[in-house]
């Protein structure tokens, strides 16, 4: 009796030892990289054009590219992702071509993103001749992305308790229906949590985007929204650096004097930036959930 | 054997055998269902009470390796006709489960469910429909101050009520139950039942149970499964104090199950 107390007491304090190293190692980096960054972070570092040579650059162009290739990625990976988990897991019949696929799919989620980058170099950039671009880096966001993005809303689906299919259907509703009224709404918080995970991850990609989505940023024209204009910031034509793809590229080849300090800052504005996202993506499916279960038709 | 009912009746199943694979767990069974009315369909697990309940509106259509023969007959119609539109016949033969499920909606909304998507119903329908419904289930005067806020929110026992309202509010001739009460208290068991008795003669209801004095207390018939077979059926009282079958007469004594 004693001792099972005390193998007990044991237990838990060590795994409270690894809770507290874990909290630990993540509440040191983003203190270090918040308390390095920030004091570089200005209004002006964040709306001015990046600078080649001398000091005293912004990051305005990089942090419109994270943002639009983020938003245009999930524009082209979401739906599919959705279709595909829906298939795969209220469709699908259980044989072995369908657990090849899902294996494949898996496997496919660890894919190097340099190779996906290499990937999108050769068949988009040079093969299509879409050239570095920001829809060369969007499509090559979402062969990156579209695995995770698929196994985790099939895994949000699968969560879901087969109760709630049969009480649709036995209230004489499709099982269509009952997929986009009941089962979606019903896994959307994690759907949510899905999406925010695919897209910390994209906003912190940088190796799938040097080969797409190119190293530079073309001077912008913020009033110019014609987006078949080569000075519109909406032109998925033009190149685009990203915020992740400038950090690496000021910290290999550092050509300005302000590197270091400019580097720090990028890397704390990626981070809030990132959390950012995350409160408003879960605002927003909190918004959806709303919609989806009370008075939508 | 059996004694069927008398009275009109508005299903009729005859020589209903039920195949997992090749297994035969079915082995004909003939119940016919007056227009109102509570039936309970007790036995031990295993018995095939529910698996019977189920194939009443199909719902082993979604498992392959099942397979249902014999004849289903409501109201003139064959239910398992490859004709049969599946969405009236689910409408028209309600079905509450065993888990309290209520959808992550509102509680209006689950009850409106069912109507909305393809009833073209004005509001004012829609809100007698779900008064209308939720009275109906016993459960109106719990929630007519919150018929906004999330049905999960409620206990097991409301939860189950709301179920109930919602299979009611499609207006079905027949109302399946497959052990309602299984996974609640006895105080919300008993708020269920009183809310089944109440509705009980102006619908056709079978509800499963496990629990005989249920059966006892709220059934006009019951039938007794054995083994995939269907022993006896018989007005409660008589199922109860004087059954035909000796399995019967174990069961209902407690010598067995």
């Amino acid at each position: 009796m004693i001792n099972s107390k005390i193998t007990n007491k044991v237990a838990i304090s060590f795994i409270r030892i690894l809770a507290g190293i874990v909290v630990l190692i993540l509440a040191f980096l983003v203190g270090y990289i918040l308390i390095k960054g920030l004091p570089y972070v200005s209004w002006h570092f964040l709306t001015s054009p990046s600078k080649s040579v001398s000091a005293g650059g912004g990051i305005s162009g990089q942090l419109f590219n994270s943002i639009y290739l983020l938003v245009l990625s999930l524009l082209i990976s979401l739906p599919i992702a959705l279709g595909a988990a829906i298939y795969l897991n209220e469709y699908a019949p259980k044989n072995k071509f369908v657990s090849t696929l899902r294996n494949s799919i898996e496997v496919l989620s660890s894919l190097p993103s340099v190779v996906v980058g290499l990937f999108g170099f050769m068949f988009f950039v040079l093969k299509f001749g879409f050239g570095f671009s920001i829809l060369s880096g969007a499509i090559a966001l979402t062969f990156f992305n579209l695995p995770i993005l698929t196994s985790s809303i099939e895994n949000s689906l699968a969560a879901v308790p087969n109760l709630q299919r049969e009480a649709g259907v036995a209230l004489g509703i499709s099982k269509w229906e009952t997929i986009i009224h009941v089962i979606i709404p019903a896994a959307l918080p994690s759907i949510v949590t899905g999406i925010v995970l695919a897209s910390g991850r994209i906003l912190g990609e940088a190796a799938a985007l040097i080969f797409t989505a190119g190293q530079s940023s073309p001077v912008l024209n913020w009033t110019n929204l014609n987006p078949f204009s080569s000075t519109s910031p909406l032109n998925p034509m033009r190149p685009a650096e990203t915020l992740a793809v400038h950090i690496w590229k000021i910290n290999s080849e550092a050509t300005i004097p302000d590197a270091v300090q400019i580097s720090a800052a990028s890397s704390a504005v990626l981070l809030i930036l990132v959390f950012v996202f995350n409160l408003i993506a879960r605002r927003l499916g909190n918004v959806i959930f709303k919609k989806m279960t009370a008075g939508g038709k | 054997m059996a004694e069927n009912v008398k009275e009109k009746a508005i299903l009729t199943t005859k020589d209903v055998r039920l195949f997992y694979g090749k297994k035969e767990a079915l082995h004909g069974i003939n119940l016919d269902f007056p227009e109102t009315g509570i039936t309970a369909l007790i036995g031990p697990s295993g018995s095939g009470k529910s698996t019977y309940l189920r194939s009443i509106n199909r719902m082993h259509d979604f498992t392959d390796y099942v397979k249902v023969t014999g004849e289903f007959n409501y109201n003139g119609q064959n239910i398992y006709d490859p004709n049969t539109d599946l969405t009236q016949l689910r409408k028209n033969i309600g079905m509450v489960f065993q888990q309290p499920n209520p959808f992550p909606f509102s509680i209006y909304e689950n009850v409106a469910f069912g109507l909305k998507l393809d009833n073209k119903l004005s509001k004012i329908e829609l809100d007698e429909r779900v008064e209308t419904a939720l009275k109906q289930a016993a459960i109106w005067d719990d929630v007519k101050d919150r018929l906004q806020q999330s049905a999960l929110g409620l206990s097991g026992g409301q939860q189950q009520r709301i179920a109930i309202a919602r299979a009611l509010a499609t207006r079905p001739d027949i109302l399946l139950l497959d052990e309602p009460t299984s996974a609640l208290d006895p105080i919300s068991s008993r708020a269920v039942e009183d809310g089944l008795v109440e509705i009980g003669d102006k619908y056709s209801i079978i509800i499963v149970t496990h629990n005989m004095q249920q059966a006892k207390r709220i059934s006009d018939r019951t039938a007794f499964f054995m083994d995939g077979n269907l022993i006896e059926v018989d007005s409660t009282k008589n199922i109860f104090l004087y059954p035909k079958e000796k399995e019967t007469e174990d069961y209902v004594s407690g010598k067995f199950g």
